[in-house]
């Protein structure tokens, strides 16, 4: 049942580092996680990996796998060959702090920046009410655990760090349609989208949508969507009006 | 030595997880420059695994719910053992913390009427769980996220600076509280990336640092869980109460190995799911206890009907507390009559359509089709008990949250008394809205009132620098790992679901030999994010917090909750009068009997005599 694995880890820090190679025992049902943490174990106890709930709920745990943003919960062994040498890297977009630990911190800068929900003035606690029918749209949204794979695999930021600055990524693009698409929310989020957080980057690829462990429709559900009321606006504003005028009640 | 960095806050939070958000929001909102710590990233504490739902007597989907029903159940939950104050304010205030939810911008899932949706959970009478699918953790955290990261915004507008009265510092632990004299004075603690140490002056300190399970093999906790504010509040002079009482939810993984302890919600139970053994019986029906015998169904048809028709049948065994269907698991399989990998079959299969089990259980099938390759639409799941909660931990005045040091507050899991010897499921989420905001406040308003701001000694912080460093400066000690795989397996093995004296006695000597080796841990590399090291820290904390649990559940010599005695069996009515305290001593921990505060009168009169005199002595009943 038990093996020995071969793997390619990449250890290092913001000045330099390289791939370390490990031969190390893999056992039925694991995952690549498990791995990590029994290198950690018997081999390279200051190996630095950032990981916390081991159950694909945090999102915690990404990093690139033989090249494929994942978490590293979620992978399991099953899925590779015995002889296959498992190359395990830190996510590419990010700056590195150590090991498999990058510097994230570009998303929490990038959340600020958008307007948080605009609850209805009239409306006491208590007196919220919306149908399931519309509130799934942006549940499906509120999904995400912020693993931040979207936004590390996007290419729009992937190799070029100039973008930056003007553009949110997919993750925090979808959390201004999440809002925009929450029933009784009262702000106006279409133009933000385009001129604040640069949706008109989003070529609408969809490689964001793929590496994503929920499995969330980004492109089709969340950006498509927004880029089509972007396109309404510039052309008839009484769409727009109307949208957010006569919805259900 | 490199210069220290320092900070000065107004309040300061410990744990980001729903007590301490909610904490840190009500402190802010009342004029308080206030600081969150935490150990992960922002928005990744353990709250965020929450499953099921946040208990709250709404009436949306039962009109006949209301805050005396949810207060009864939350009593017999905990078998009366509840600091009855907490369970009062609890059922009274969980609404109104859901409801402002919905204003910070939560989407729970809806009523056809459009209200909050609730679900059934073991030990509540009606359907009275919020939920978002099987996420509502993720749900609850992201929302306080998001309403911290909106009051950050308002500052921005104000002062042009996000952080001008509410900052957050991830990736931080706290290794060390500091006071001055009697009065809590700040925290000491460590940058995780960089291992450069931080020294926080505040006047309050909020604890709200979770539970303890890494301490046990078998657990759904995830690695934050060492009891850190345990420790620190033990170690700063505060008490802990209750800590012999640790829920082991009767539903984690069994299979495959590496996701073992990982948890199955109640809720596949609460939407339908039935527990079955080896010979394909449902046993439950078999371990009912006497105290529910008029709530629980005997027969497998009234359970079914009861799904549709509440008012007129009893409720399937199935969701009967979680110490009782923990220990008829355990029974079952002792018994031989497990599943092949020393589980039991919990199966939604054959009760939903498939459809319908993907829309209300989808991280469940997510979980078990990824890290298992079983279809839960298909197939049975394997199941057993799992450390998941633990009822025990920081004494605190009900109101305000107060320790007995002054400064030094507590809310949700790392406080005891509100859950009593078992807590209900749903009751933790709506714990720390309710508390974590009456923390908020409470500290709040010490600070107001205080005349003069205690003052950090150069000692203190000499001495907690000291504390952290030593694993480095000692050569040729163990690694830190092998004694947490010892610390886990002998709590696992000896303080466990069903505990003997013999045994209990038997870890406590190891925890003295695990304590004598861990002062010569030996960890290598450098400050700089270094894992072994964090995890050489924190195992103090562990030591001396499982200490506490082994030596309060050896003196209780009865059964009761989340504390099963092989040698004394059942439930005695004079020891619910009595909590076990813990307090510091040297570098153990001493525990010893106080009496229980007595149920307000008004309190008691909402329960059948008949069903007090199966908790209370002959002399409280008088
Ligand atoms: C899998 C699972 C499912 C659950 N489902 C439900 C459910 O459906 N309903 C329900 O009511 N309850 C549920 N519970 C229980 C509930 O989730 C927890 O009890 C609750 O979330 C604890 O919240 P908290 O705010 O007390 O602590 P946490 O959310 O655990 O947060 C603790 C915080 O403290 C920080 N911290 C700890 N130590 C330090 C330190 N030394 N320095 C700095 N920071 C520190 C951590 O980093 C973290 O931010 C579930 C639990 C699990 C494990």
């Amino acid at each position: 049942m038990s093996y020995q694995g071969k793997f390619r880890v990449w250890r290092g820090d913001d000045s330099g580092g390289a791939l370390e190679d490990f031969t190390v025992e893999v056992n039925e049902g694991e995952v690549v996680l498990d791995i990590i943490h029994r290198l950690q174990a018997t081999q390279a106890p200051d190996l630095a990996v950032r990981w916390n709930c081991k159950a694909g709920k945090c999102g915690s745990c990404s990093a690139e796998i033989n090249g494929r943003p994942r978490l590293m919960c979620m992978t399991r062994m099953s899925v590779f060959e015995e002889s296959e040498t498992i190359t395990v890297t830190p996510m590419r977009t990010f700056p590195i702090i150590r090991d498999l630990v990058t510097d994230v911190s570009f998303n929490y800068t990038k959340a600020r920046e958008i307007p948080s929900f605009a609850p209805p003035k009239d409306l006491a606690p208590g007196e919220y009410r919306m149908q399931q029918v519309d509130v799934e749209r942006s549940q499906e949204f509120r999904k995400c655990i912020e693993c931040f794979l979207c936004q590390n695999t996007c290419h729009v930021v992937r190799d070029h760090e100039e973008n930056k600055e003007a553009f949110s990524g997919p993750r925090f693009l979808m959390r201004v349609a999440e809002l925009e698409m929450h029933p009784l929310d009262t702000a106006d989020r279409v133009d933000q989208a385009q001129d604040e957080h640069g949706l008109g980057y989003c070529n609408i690829t969809k490689c964001c949508s793929e590496v994503c462990p929920e499995h969330i429709h980004i492109t089709d559900n969340a950006l498509i969507p927004m880029k089509e009321r972007v396109a309404d606006r510039k052309y008839d504003p009484i769409v727009w009006l109307g949208n957010k005028l006569f919805r259900r009640p | 030595m490199p210069e220290l960095e320092r900070h000065s806050f107004d309040v300061l939070v410990i744990g980001a997880g729903g007590a301490g958000l909610r904490a840190a929001i009500e402190a802010r909102e009342h004029g308080m420059r206030t600081a969150v710590l935490c150990k992960s990233l922002f928005g990744k504490a353990h709250t965020v695994m929450a499953e099921g739902g946040i208990a709250a007597a709404m009436g949306n989907v039962n009109s006949s719910d209301n805050w005396q029903v949810h207060f009864r159940d939350t009593m017999r939950g905990g078998k009366f053992l509840n600091n009855w104050r907490m369970a009062e304010l609890h059922a009274q205030e969980a609404p109104q913390r859901v409801w402002e939810l919905e204003t910070y911008g939560a989407l729970f899932d809806r009523t056809k009427d459009g209200r909050i949706s609730q679900r059934n959970f073991g030990g509540h009478e009606y359907p009275r769980l919020a939920h978002v699918g099987d996420r509502t953790g993720l749900e609850l955290i992201r929302t306080l996220q998001q309403k911290i990261v909106s009051l950050q915004q308002e500052d921005h507008r104000e002062f042009g600076d996000y952080e001008e009265r509410l900052r957050v510092f991830q990736e931080f632990t706290v290794t060390d509280l500091v006071k001055d004299g009697d009065r809590i004075a700040g925290a000491f603690g460590y940058w995780r990336e960089s291992g450069r140490f931080v020294l926080f002056e505040a006047p309050a300190v909020i604890l709200a640092t979770g539970g303890i399970g890494k301490s046990f093999k078998v657990t759904s906790n995830s690695w934050e869980y060492t009891g850190d504010g345990h420790a620190l509040a033990l170690r700063a002079g505060a008490s802990l109460i209750n800590m012999e009482f640790i829920q082991f939810h009767p539903t984690g993984m069994v299979w495959p190995p590496s996701v073992k302890g990982i948890l199955v919600t109640e809720s596949v139970r609460g939407d339908g799911g039935v527990l079955r053994n080896s010979d394909g019986k449902r046993f439950m029906f078999d371990y009912i206890p006497e105290v529910f015998k008029d709530k629980y169904a005997d027969n497998e048809e009234e359970a079914d009907r009861w799904y549709t028709d509440q008012a007129n049948n009893r409720r399937p065994p199935e969701l009967l507390p979680r110490d009782e269907v923990a220990r008829a698991i355990n029974s079952e399989v002792k018994a031989g009559r497990g599943s092949p990998h020393g589980g039991v079959f919990l199966d939604v299969s054959t009760r939903l359509p498939a459809e319908e089990i993907r829309r209300r259980l989808p991280s469940m099938h997510h979980q078990f089709k990824e890290l298992a390759d079983v279809d839960i639409t298909a197939q049975p799941m394997e199941v057993g008990p799992t450390c998941h909660y633990v009822m025990g931990g920081v004494e605190v005045d009900p109101d305000t949250g107060s320790s007995s040091v002054a400064g030094l507050y507590a809310a949700g899991e790392v406080s005891g008394g509100m859950h009593g010897s078992n807590r209900l499921g749903g009751n933790s989420l709506s714990d720390l809205l309710v508390f974590g905001r009456r923390a908020g406040a409470g500290a709040a308003e010490y600070v107001r009132a205080m005349t003069d701001r205690p003052v950090v000694s150069e000692e203190s912080v000499t001495e907690a620098r000291a504390t952290a460093l030593k694993p480095f400066q000692q050569e040729g000690g163990e690694n830190p790992y092998t004694l947490h795989m010892e610390l886990q397996q002998s709590m696992n093995d000896l303080v466990g679901i069903i505990r003997r004296a013999g045994e209990m006695e038997e870890a406590l000597q190891r925890l003295e030999k695990l304590k004598e080796r861990a002062q010569s841990l030996t960890v290598e590399g450098h400050q700089q994010f270094n894992p072994g090291w964090h995890l050489a820290l924190d195992l103090r904390n562990m030591l001396l917090v499982s200490e506490c649990v082994a030596k309060a559940a050896l003196l209780r010599t009865e059964s009761r909750g989340g504390h099963t005695r092989d040698d004394h069996p059942s439930m005695d009515a004079e020891w619910r009068r009595k909590l076990l305290v813990c307090t510091a001593s040297g570098d153990g921990a001493v525990v010893e009997e106080k009496p229980q505060i007595p149920i307000r009168s008004d309190l008691l009169d909402l329960f059948d005599r008949t069903e007090l005199e199966k908790y209370l002595t002959a002399e409280e009943l008088a």
